[in-house]
């Protein structure tokens, strides 16, 4: 499971302070503040612009660039399942479809009850090993139907 | 002595069980008062044999697999009584798989202990450093350029001819960046060789910033490759520690040091100049060339970009000469290729051999066929941009001009091999899909083409006026190709065009028509 800290801006502001002083440091303080927080909070914007002398829009348009960065929080547990071609040629496609119906939800959606967010990935670079997934960060491969059924079951805990 | 095992800790072994492996061999060592001194090592790259588990003897390393945590305790007995095992595979060297290769890239992969430094140096490490510090720069650029190595990112431009315009330019500041991007399916070299010999990338980095006149270096990985991030920060603290990085490296009047980036989950960024909007802090959006990233590059600077695999690579040009890298290959493409042999194969893993080999060799006898049983019926190389190609064009050898000869691209050298219940109309309509969700959107033929793509192709597959819009389809491809800015809009039609004119049928296509299509 994915623990976060609760959103807090000074503890933003500490996060900026210690990636500023690097060369190019918007992506740096981006992924420190999703680490912290789970999540680009929109609060953290204005200070991100601030402290790299950026308009509000050029770092809202590099956060919502990039696939990773996410808008809100996820679920507790983050699935992930690679959807590219060499997962594809195993049935990746068929087990994503599997997926979606034991936890009631689409790719990119998030389960009522918040246990579960599951999202299309593509490509973890085990693709002699396919099809693969990503369980919070857990790396998963050669999976068939009961491997994925265990993979869900420990996702909705 | 201790028993001495290795255990690879690569994620591909991780992600079938290496960890629980490994833990199953302590829980069963302590039960048996026993003590065992556990390598984790990177993989040697048979997959199909991970976990794969090697036992240190006299005679050499001896390999198993595929283990599981289960099979350990009765493993480990056998191990100790010097007793076979049904998971007995043999001398891991004579495994004919990896006899058959030739690993200059790969050579201390699977075989170091990736966070060891002294292990590294044993065998053969820090020699291209070595010799790079005694040659002096011109020279290094010289043995890079002679050697004949390309960018084995996929553009297979002569990365000693980059370097030759980047030492040229002057400039308060240059830098080196790797290119460790490799968001390609079927593709993973890159993160085998990051995780398994990190002490590589550093080394070819080092004699690359020495070549050029750069002093700082970034290594860009991608976000989906944590276990190689890990191994390459511990890596590059231990080489700092050791006087590898930093002000005087190894003792010379050299400085140089660099640092690890992390992507953020955006396909475009592999593309160099994204990769740098991106390393800038900017959205990873292509930029026009020219000017080239190696007159201005990072910042406006003068900029190396390589691959990690062409990166990994000069350590063993600089060790061993520029001819003796020049002598494997086949017409312009000198050298070794690791070709990674994936999907639904058999024997699925990383190929490194010269160039030439053909793709049948690599699909049907290395890789042994499919691993469902049934017929191979397309094999897709190069990655999501790479054409598909059908049996009939099996005969071509592994080498950027022949594939390009026919109308497709070798790219990262990925192979991903698909059985006779593919249905290659939804692979086009994927090819499309995946070139909407990845494009940058600086150029229209790419932002709007690959929409009207997956468009045009559902009307195609439904049958709605599909002669009509076979036509339209072709003219499309035709716009993203020319009129692409890079090769994401430019290359996303190989795939298309190739499912079309190899697997007409699927298009509910009848043959004579499929001629009138080409």
């Amino acid at each position: 499971m994915n623990s976060y800290e609760p959103w807090s801006a000074a503890r933003a502001a500490e996060i900026i302070a210690a990636n500023v002083g690097c060369e190019g440091p918007a992506l740096p303080i981006l992924h420190a503040i999703q680490a912290a927080f789970g999540f680009v909070p929109e609060a953290v914007e204005p200070m991100i612009a601030d402290a790299l002398n950026l308009s509000r829009a050029e770092v809202h348009g590099v956060v919502t660039f990039y696939h990773d960065f996410r808008r809100k929080p996820a679920g507790r547990h983050v699935l992930k399942l690679c959807r590219a071609e060499a997962c594809q040629s195993m049935g990746g496609e068929r087990l994503a479809a599997r997926a979606e119906a034991a936890l009631g939800i689409s790719l990119g959606e998030t389960t009522a009850d918040g246990r579960v967010t599951l999202e299309p990935i593509y490509c973890l670079g085990l693709c002699a090993t396919a099809p693969s997934a990503m369980l919070d960060g857990r790396v998963v491969a050669r999976l068939d139907e009961a491997r994925l059924d265990r993979l869900v079951a420990e996702a909705q805990r | 002595m201790n028993t001495r095992l290795f255990i690879p800790c690569d994620a591909g072994a991780v992600a079938v069980g290496a960890d629980d492996v490994a833990a199953a061999f302590q829980a069963a060592a302590l039960a048996r008062g026993v003590t065992l001194d556990i390598v984790r090592n990177g993989s040697r790259g048979l997959y199909w044999l991970e976990p794969m588990v090697e036992l240190d003897t006299a005679e050499g390393r001896v390999a198993y697999g595929p283990v599981a945590a289960e099979d350990v305790p009765a493993l480990l007995d056998a191990m100790l009584a010097g007793e076979l095992h049904s998971l007995l595979v043999g001398p891991t060297e004579d495994i004919p798989w990896l006899k058959r290769q030739t690993r200059l890239t790969f050579a201390r992969c699977g075989v170091v202990d990736p966070r060891s430094l002294d292990d590294y140096r044993v065998h053969g490490g820090y020699r291209g450093l070595e010799r790079a510090l005694a040659l002096g720069a011109e020279a290094i650029i010289e043995e890079v350029v002679q050697s004949g190595l390309r960018g084995r990112g996929g553009a297979g431009f002569p990365t000693g001819v980059k370097w030759r315009t980047v030492a040229a330019a002057a400039a308060s500041q240059k830098y080196i960046i790797c290119n460790a991007d490799e968001g390609d399916s079927g593709t993973f070299a890159d993160r085998m060789i990051l995780e398994g010999d990190p002490f590589v990338m550093i080394e070819g980095m080092t004699i690359s910033g020495i070549a050029v006149g750069a002093t700082r270096g970034y290594l860009y990985i991608r976000s989906e490759y944590p276990h190689a991030v890990a191994a390459m920060e511990t890596a590059i603290q231990t080489a700092r520690a050791s006087g590898y990085l930093g002000r005087r490296i190894a003792g010379s009047a050299y400085d140089f040091d660099m640092e690890v980036r992390v992507g953020a989950g955006a396909y475009v960024c592999g593309e160099e100049t994204a990769l740098l909007e991106s390393l800038e802090g900017r959205r990873g959006v292509v930029r026009a060339k020219p000017p080239l990233p190696a007159h201005k590059g990072l910042f406006g600077q003068p900029t190396v970009i390589n691959n990690a695999i062409s990166l990994a690579t000069v350590p063993w040009i600089l060790a061993e000469g520029a001819a003796a890298y020049r002598d494997f290959g086949m017409g312009r493409s000198r050298g070794t290729m690791p070709i990674q042999i994936a999907g639904n194969v058999k024997h699925g893993g990383l190929f490194e051999v010269a160039f030439g080999v053909t793709l049948g060799e690599l699909v049907d006898e290395i890789g042994g066929g499919t691993a469902s049983g049934r017929p191979v019926r397309a094999v897709q190389v190069g990655g999501p941009l790479g054409a598909y190609f059908p049996r009939a064009l099996f005969d071509t050898p592994f080498d950027y001009e022949a594939f390009a000869g026919k109308d497709g691209l070798i790219g990262h050298g990925g192979i991903v091999v698909f059985d006779d219940t593919v249905d290659m109309a939804r692979q086009a309509r994927f090819a499309m899909e995946f070139c909407a969700l990845e494009s940058c959107g600086k150029c229209t033929p790419c932002r709007i083409g690959s929409t009207r793509g997956v468009e045009t192709v559902d009307r195609i597959i439904r049958g709605d006026e599909r002669e009509k819009n076979l036509v339209v389809l072709e003219d499309l491809c035709h716009t993203m190709k020319f009129g692409s800015l890079c090769a994401l809009g430019g290359f996303t039609p190989y795939p298309v065009m190739s499912a079309l004119h190899h697997f007409a049928e699927d298009f509910g296509v009848t043959p004579p028509v499929r001629e009138a299509a080409r």
